[in-house]
């Protein structure tokens, strides 16, 4: 479970975030959405121990953030970071391996954990393969599959699915829920509101650093709070087979 | 994702061992030809008897007693300086590129080696012999050292920053300063002082003895060790600082324990020999195409491969041109160079990026 009270960051006389608060459950997915600029990163950083607030408090698993190690840190909460790039001529495996490297697991189960991952992400099939000579999308499944083996409480995504195709912007999400049906407690920060409908069982829509609506889809993807944050007009449909909002743009 | 879908994963042959193979090979010649080859040159089986000797009480003959002396005493303390010095640079060299996620950093990175020359410089100059004999190695590793400090201390990295470039421009400022130091005090030099100047900036391992062996030995046991120890956390930091602390590395400590154990090694290594460039380059880069890039086989291999570079040098330094001996600077880029050009080259028709 996730905690965030009255948090406030600031950059000289800038609020990134102003008094941000809000819960995400144990067994949920969580989508952070709004416009750019909005603090969705910032949040997220947060959260995840990267970077100070200014005030309030953020607990993970009912402990302060800021009071566990680092080490500590890397056995409840992984992170999918926006822009991953890796140096030197590391394989996918190796790459997804390193999600093991420090957690308190029983080595002999990694094998298996890190086939797993890359299968479920497609990544097996270039398992050798030098992982600076991946294209975007394929570093960011590898990314992924990284953080699936990790095997933390606490998920967090930033924009995972930004450079992926139809089909494995779908099997991404589908694991990050699948995760959250498990046990996890998983945030997402997502700029398609289609997907953030479609998989989230609760969506923070994030507007100048304040958070503008928090519920489930229906109540916060509505025409009017849409149009008001992202100054955009649209249409809000109810998906034919899903049954979820579905927001056009028009 | 039993055995049976592990078995769909074919993996490519993995030709570490026979890299390892052949290393030891060539280790070992390279060893015994460094212990045999010099002015009085010596068979295998004179190598062996001598090296024997110092454990037997058996009486000798004068030509054999010669012999002992001349391994025991003139090449055997050289051989093992080059083996620390190339162990010690190659190593810091893997680590210092780990930890700056750049192919092209080396150990001096941090100021090290400009900081040992400076001193080196500021003792020949200056005049200064408040240790005796061993006046130029205490200055050179008290500069060498005490500049990687300055620069640290300046550059705080992990305070505000919080990266590694903060470290790479403080170290640029300071080593443009140190330059200029250095600069002008050589301008100051007597033509005498300059002659002692160059043959330190390009490295020797004349002055190799056992009592500096002594020293460096187990210096440079435990700082590979460690830096070996660390193999896991500086694999991480290829994902980036921000990365490797969410897979738990705490890369604060980390970069200090690093630079530490690298300014401590490199100094030691180069205040006793000057400063000897491109094994803390260029080894681990070639072991990275040979092997691949983890810490945990890349430290190890780098070790032995810079330990067979430097005595490889070393060799050709005092056997090309007897009875004066060429700078070791001078053969390692002479030689080194073109081998380096030819592995890029190789690398690109294989289609393996160099990095």
């Amino acid at each position: 479970m996730i905690e965030i009270r009255n948090v406030t960051v600031t950059v000289g006389e800038r609020n990134l975030l102003h008094d941000v608060s809000t819960t995400c459950e144990q067994g949920s997915l969580t989508a952070l959405v709004g416009p750019n600029g909005a603090g969705k990163s910032t949040l997220l950083a947060v959260v995840a121990g990267d970077r100070q607030c200014d005030r309030g408090t953020v607990r993970l698993l009912d402990k302060e953030v800021s009071r566990y190690s680092v080490r500590e840190l890397a056995q409840i909460r992984s992170v999918f970071p926006q822009g991953s790039m890796i140096r030197f001529g590391y394989t996918v495996e190796e790459v997804v391996t390193m999600g093991r490297a420090f957690r308190d697991l029983p080595p002999d189960g990694d094998g298996d954990a890190v086939l797993d991952a890359m299968i479920s992400t497609e990544v097996e099939h270039m398992a050798f393969r030098n992982a600076q000579t991946l294209s975007g999308g394929e570093q960011a499944r590898t990314t992924f599959a990284r953080v699936v083996v990790q095997a933390t409480p606490v998920v967090l995504l930033d924009e995972p699915t930004a450079a992926l195709d139809l089909r494995h912007q779908e099997r991404v999400l589908t694991r990050a829920r699948a995760l959250a049906r498990a046990g996890a407690t998983v945030v997402a920060v997502l700029h398609d509101l289609n997907l953030a409908a479609a998989y989230a069982d609760k969506v923070v829509l994030l507007d100048d650093g304040r958070v503008a609506a928090d519920g489930e889809p229906w109540e916060v993807l509505t025409q009017e709070l849409i149009e008001r944050v992202y100054r955009q007009e649209v249409r809000v449909l109810e998906h034919p087979v899903r049954g979820c909002p579905v927001i056009l743009t028009t | 994702m039993t055995v049976a879908s592990l078995r769909r994963l074919e993996r490519p042959v993995d030709r570490t061992s026979w890299v390892a193979m052949g290393l030891a090979a060539c280790f070992l010649a390279a060893f015994f030809a460094s212990v045999a080859i010099g002015a009085v040159s010596l068979s295998l089986g004179d190598v062996m008897n001598a090296l024997a000797a110092r454990f037997s009480s058996a009486p000798q003959a004068p030509a054999e007693a010669l012999n002992e002396a001349v391994v025991w005493d003139l090449r055997l303390a050289r051989v093992l300086t080059a083996v620390i010095v190339g162990a010690s640079l190659a190593t810091c060299g893997a680590a210092m590129q780990g930890l700056f996620g750049n192919p092209l950093a080396d150990p001096g990175i941090v100021g090290v080696s400009s900081g040992a020359s400076l001193g080196a410089i500021m003792v020949v100059v200056l005049q200064i012999s408040t240790f005796g004999m061993w006046t130029l190695p205490v200055g050179a590793f008290l500069a060498g050292t005490g500049t990687t400090f300055i620069i640290y201390a300046l550059a705080r990295p992990g305070q505000e920053g919080s990266d590694n470039s903060r470290l790479l421009l403080v170290g640029i400022a300071v080593n443009a300063i140190g330059g200029a130091f250095a600069g002008f005090l050589t301008y100051l030099a007597t033509a005498e002082q300059l002659q002692s100047l160059t043959f330190w900036s390009m490295g020797s391992l004349a002055s190799a003895k056992w009592i500096t062996v002594g020293i460096s030995a187990p210096l440079t046991i435990v700082g590979i060790g460690l830096l070996y120890h660390w193999a896991r956390p500086l694999d991480l930091l290829a994902l980036g600082e921000r990365q490797a602390r969410h897979l738990g590395v705490d890369v604060k400590i980390l970069r200090r324990k690093l630079i530490l154990v690298t300014a401590l090694l490199v100094a030691a290594a180069v205040s006793f020999n000057g400063t000897i460039g491109f094994v803390g380059l260029v080894v681990p880069h070639l072991f990275r195409l040979m092997i691949g890039p983890a810490h945990r086989l890349l430290i190890p291999f780098s070790a032995a491969g810079g330990a067979l570079l430097v005595m490889l040098a070393d060799l050709a330094a005092r056997t090309l041109d007897p009875p004066s001996e060429i700078p070791i600077g001078v053969i390692m880029g002479s030689l080194g160079g073109p081998f380096f050009l030819w592995m890029i080259y190789r690398s690109r028709r294989f289609g393996i990026t160099p990095t």
